[in-house]
C-alpha cells in the first residue's frame, strides 16, 4: 500500500542525503519526494511517498527516526489530510479547435495556462495524484511535448485536527 | 543527561560565548579539539598522521603529557584498536586519521563498529574548505563514504562549531544503541582560531531517545514467563553494552529459565552456568537450537534476530510467542514481528522483570518453576545427545584442543579477541566465558584482521590482564603490521595463530557445499610467523605436534612481552555443528560425510 511520510529534519547540508541514502541502503522505495521549509527556518519538511506492507512502513519510520537530525517522522496516510501534486505540462495547442479543446480541459480541471506561443501552451495543474493523472491522460491525445511533475506534499485537515496538529508549512 | 529535547538545530556555536574574535591569542581549532577530547575524558588516541591533520598532530605534540597518541601501522588498525579499547572498557574509543586514503582505510573499522554497536569517535582530516569538491590531493568525500555506517557524522565547516560537535559526537557514540561517529575536520578549520571554554553543558539538537520500560509490558512479560512451559532467553550484545549481566543472571535464576547467548552475547551470561545452553545459531549448540525450535516463549533481549542466528526465518522458533526487548526500536520487528515489544535498555528492562517476578508470591514462582521440569528434562536430553565434541586424537594438533588448552592455562580469565572464521567459532564454542567484555570478536561485519589490533586496544585499557588474540593465518596477515605498534608501546598481547594453511571457513563451505572445489583458499605460501614475530621484536614460538602444544602455549602466554604463538593445526578440520545458511535450525550437520 502507498504511504505518505512527513519527516521533519534539520535544515543542514547533507541531511536530505542521509534520508535518501537510508532508503536505498535498506531497499525501500521512493515514489516521490519533495523538500521545503517549515515555519521554523531551522527545520525542513521532507514528504516522501513510498509503498510497502505495514511492517516495511514501520521499519522505514523507525529507521528514519534513528537519524540524529530527524525530529519527527509521521505516516500521514491514516490521518485526515490533504495531498497535492503539481504538474507543468507543455501541450500542443494550435489556433482553432485544438486550442479550444485544451482550454476547455483546463477549465474542467481547474488548471491554469501559464505560458503560450502560437502553437503551444504551458499549463499548470495541481490536485491529488488521481486528478493530475487524469488531466495528463486527457491531454495526451492532443500532443504533450514535455511534462514536469513535483512530488507530493501533504497537510493535515483542519476539521479533524483539534488534537495537536501543528501548523504545516510546505513548499516545493 | 546532557542532551536537551528539541532544541533548535543551530549548531553548538550558539551556546559558546559570543565574544569570539580572531586573534593570535586564541587557540586554533586543533587545540580546541584536544581540549574538548580531554574534557570528554580521553587520554589515549590511536592514529596515523598525514597532511590534512598536521595542525592536530602539532597540538598533540604539545599536549603529549596529558594525552597519549599510539602510532599504528595502518588506519584500519587504529579503528580496531579503538574498538578493542571501547569493548573491553565500555569507554568511547578514539581514532585519528588523515584525509583521503587515511579515511578510506578507516572505513572497515567504522563499519565493523557500526555492526557491533561499539562506541567510537573517528576524527578524519579533510582538505581545506576552499578545495573541497575540486578533487584536491588526498580529497575524498569522507562524510559521504561513511554515511551508511555511522550513527552520525560531521563535516565541521566553522571552527566555532568544533567543540560542540566533539561533545555531541561522544554523546551520540555512547547513548542508546552505541556506535561510531565520524568528525571530518578540514585543515583550515583545525588552523582557524576561536575561543574555547570548558562548558559542562553544550546544547545540541539530538534527542535523548531512551525510554523507560513500560510497566504494563513488563508485567505482561513477567506473566508470560511465569506461565510458559517451554521458555528460552535469547540474549545478545545488548546485555554486554548495557551492563545487564547481573540482572540477567538474577532474572534467569529466579524462574530457572534456560539462557542461550548469541556470538555477541558471549560473556553476558556465564557459559558454564547450569542454565546456559551454549551459543545459539549457525555454529551454536544442538541443545540451544533445539530449545529455541521447540520453545513456546522466546524472550529476546539485546538481540537483532541476525540471519546467522535464525537461519531460515520462516522456521525460526515456529511455536514461540516472541517478546523482544531492545534499546533500538528499529531492531524490533525488523526480522521477526514480536507478540510483545519493549523498546528499552536491557539492564533496566531485566531489572524491572526481576522485580516484577520477585513481587509475585513464592508459591506462584515455585509452581512456575515446577511447570518446566519436563522442559528441562528435554533440554538435558538434547545436551546429552549432541554435546559439542571433537576428535582430539591423531598426529596433528586439533584446533579445538588449542582453545581448551588456552582456557586451562589462562584459567578462563583472559580477554580473548578474534578475527572471523573457523578459529572464531572454535574460540566461541570451547572457551567458556565467565564475564562480560571478556570476549571481543568481529560479529556483524565479520572482519578479518580485527583480532590483533582489537587486542592491542584492550591491552591498553587493561594493562594488567592477559589479552590473547586468537586468529587464523589468513586474518593475521591482514593486520600483522600492528605487531610493531604492540612492541613499540609495550602492550604485551599474545597472538595465537590457528595455522592450517587455508582460509579455513571458506574451504569448509567449499568442502560441504561446493563439492570440494578448493577455489583460491590455499594460503600455505606464507611467511614463517616465528621469524616474522622476531623481525618485529616480538617473541615467536611454534607448536607443530600435539605433545608440544601445552608447553609452547604455556611459554608463549608466560612471556613478558608481545608473543606470537604459531600453532600448526590439522588442515581440514571443520566447525561443527553447522546449520547451513538459510536452513531450518533443525537441519544441523554434526560431522563430515564419510567420517
Amino acid at each position: 500500500m502507498r504511504h505518505t511520510l512527513s519527516i521533519i529534519v534539520a535544515d543542514q547540508p547533507g541531511e536530505l542525503s542521509r534520508i535518501v541514502g537510508l532508503f536505498s541502503a535498506r531497499g525501500f522505495n521512493i515514489e516521490t519526494i519533495s523538500v521545503g521549509g517549515t515555519l521554523d527556518p531551522e527545520w525542513s519538511r521532507v514528504t516522501i511517498v513510498t509503498s510497502g506492507d505495514d511492517r516495511t512502513i514501520e521499519q522505514i519510520v523507525k529507521q528514519c527516526e534513528r537519524l540524529a537530525r530527524v525530529r519527527e517522522v509521521r505516516d500521514v496516510t491514516s490521518q485526515p489530510h490533504i495531498e497535492r501534486e503539481m504538474a507543468l505540462i507543455d501541450v500542443t495547442a494550435s489556433p482553432g479547435a485544438a486550442r479550444q479543446e485544451v482550454l476547455s480541459l483546463v477549465s474542467v480541471f481547474r488548471a491554469k495556462v501559464v505560458d503560450i506561443s502560437h502553437t503551444r501552451m504551458v499549463i499548470e495543474a495541481s490536485g491529488n495524484r488521481e486528478k493530475v493523472e487524469a488531466f495528463v491522460e486527457m491531454l495526451r491525445p492532443l500532443g504533450i511535448n514535455d511534462i514536469t511533475r513535483t512530488g507530493r506534499v501533504a497537510i493535515g485537515r483542519l476539521s479533524n485536527g483539534e488534537e495537536d496538529e501543528q501548523p504545516l508549512a510546505v513548499g516545493c | 543527561m546532557i542532551a536537551q529535547q528539541h532544541i533548535n538545530p543551530a549548531t553548538a556555536a550558539s551556546s559558546l560565548p559570543e565574544s569570539i574574535t580572531v586573534g593570535e591569542s586564541l587557540p586554533r581549532g586543533a587545540e580546541i579539539l584536544i581540549e574538548a577530547l580531554l574534557h570528554e575524558g580521553v587520554d589515549s588516541i590511536f592514529g596515523y598522521p598525514g597532511g590534512a591533520v598536521l595542525h592536530i598532530y602539532d597540538e598533540l605534540w604539545r599536549y603529549r603529557d596529558s594525552i597519549t597518541h599510539y602510532l599504528v601501522r595502518h588506519e584500519q588498525g587504529a579503528v580496531h584498536m579503538a574498538e578493542g579499547y571501547a569493548r573491553s572498557s565500555g569507554r568511547v574509543g578514539v581514532a585519528l586519521v588523515t584525509s583521503g586514503p587515511g579515511a578510506t582505510n578507516a572505513v572497515t573499522g567504522i563499519a565493523n563498529a557500526y555492526m557491533d554497536s561499539t562506541p567510537i569517535v573517528v576524527i578524519t582530516g579533510q582538505v581545506p574548505l576552499p578545495l573541497i569538491g575540486t578533487d584536491a590531493f588526498q580529497e575524498v568525500d569522507t562524510v559521504g563514504i561513511t554515511r551508511p555506517c555511522v550513527k552520525h557524522n560531521y563535516l565541521v565547516r566553522d571552527v566555532r562549531d568544533l567543540a560542540g560537535v566533539v561533545h555531541e559526537a561522544f554523546f551520540l557514540a555512547r547513548s542508546g544503541r552505541p556506535g561510531p561517529v565520524v568528525i571530518d575536520i578540514p585543515k583550515d578549520v583545525s588552523a582557524a582560531r576561536s575561543s574555547y571554554s570548558r562548558l559542562s553543558h553544550i546544547a545540541f539538537p539530538c534527542r535523548e531517545k531512551r525510554t523507560k520500560p513500560d510497566p504494563r509490558a513488563i508485567s505482561r512479560a513477567a506473566d508470560a514467563c511465569m506461565r510458559s512451559e517451554r521458555p528460552v532467553l535469547y540474549v545478545g550484545g545488548g546485555i554486554v553494552n548495557s551492563g545487564a549481566a547481573d540482572e540477567l543472571l538474577a532474572f534467569a535464576e529466579s524462574l530457572r529459565l534456560p539462557v542461550t547467548p548469541t556470538l555477541m552475547g558471549l560473556g553476558g551470561f556465564p557459559s558454564a552456568h547450569p542454565l546456559c545452553l551454549g551459543m545459539l545459531g549457525m555454529h551454536g549448540t544442538y541443545a540451544a537450537n533445539m530449545a529455541v525450535a521447540e520453545s513456546d516463549l522466546l524472550v529476546a533481549v539485546g538481540v537483532r534476530f541476525d540471519d546467522r542466528v535464525t537461519g531460515k526465518l520462516a522456521t525460526f522458533a515456529p511455536h514461540a510467542r516472541v517478546i523482544h526487548i531492545d534499546i533500538d526500536p528499529a531492531n524490533i520487528g525488523k526480522n521477526v514481528a514480536p507478540a510483545l515489544a519493549i523498546a528499552a535498555d536491557a539492564r533496566e528492562a531485566l531489572a524491572a522483570l526481576r522485580e516484577e517476578v520477585g513481587a509475585r508470591a513464592s508459591a506462584e514462582t515455585g509452581a512456575s518453576i515446577a511447570r518446566r521440569e519436563l522442559w528441562w528434562e528435554r533440554i538435558r536430553a538434547w545436551q546429552r545427545e549432541q554435546p559439542l565434541r571433537f576428535d582430539g586424537s591423531g598426529e596433528h594438533i586439533k584446533p579445538q584442543t588449542v582453545i581448551r588448552e588456552l582456557h586451562r592455562l589462562t584459567e578462563g580469565r583472559a580477554i580473548i579477541t578474534t578475527d572471523v572464521g573457523q578459529h572464531q567459532m572454535w574460540a566461541a564454542q570451547f572457551y567458556p566465558f565467565t564475564r562480560p567484555r571478556q570476549w571481543i570478536t568481529s560479529g556483524g561485519l565479520g572482519t578479518m584482521g580485527f583480532g590483533l589490533p582489537a587486542a592491542i586496544g584492550a591491552q591498553l585499557a587493561f594493562r594488567d590482564q592477559l589479552v590473547v588474540a586468537v586468529v587464523g593465518d589468513g586474518g593475521f596477515q591482514m593486520t600483522n603490521q600492528e605487531l610493531a605498534t604492540a612492541v613499540q608501546y609495550e602492550l604485551p598481547v599474545k597472538v595465537l595463530i590457528m595455522n592450517n594453511g587455508y582460509l579455513g571457513m571458506v574451504r569448509q563451505w567449499q568442502e560441504m557445499f561446493y563439492e570440494r572445489a578448493y577455489s583460491e583458499v590455499d594460503i600455505s605460501v606464507a611467511p614463517d610467523f616465528v621469524k616474522l614475530a622476531e623481525a618485529y621484536g616480538a617473541r615467536g614460538l611454534r607448536a607443530a605436534r600435539p605433545e608440544e602444544l601445552p608447553s609452547v602455549l604455556a611459554d608463549g602466554l608466560a612471556h613478558k612481552g608481545v608473543a606470537v604463538i604459531d600453532v600448526l593445526v590439522s588442515k581440514e578440520e571443520n566447525v561443527f555443528p553447522i546449520v547451513p545458511a538459510g536452513s531450518n535450525s533443525r537441519d544441523m550437520i554434526f560431522q563430515s560425510e564419510g567420517v
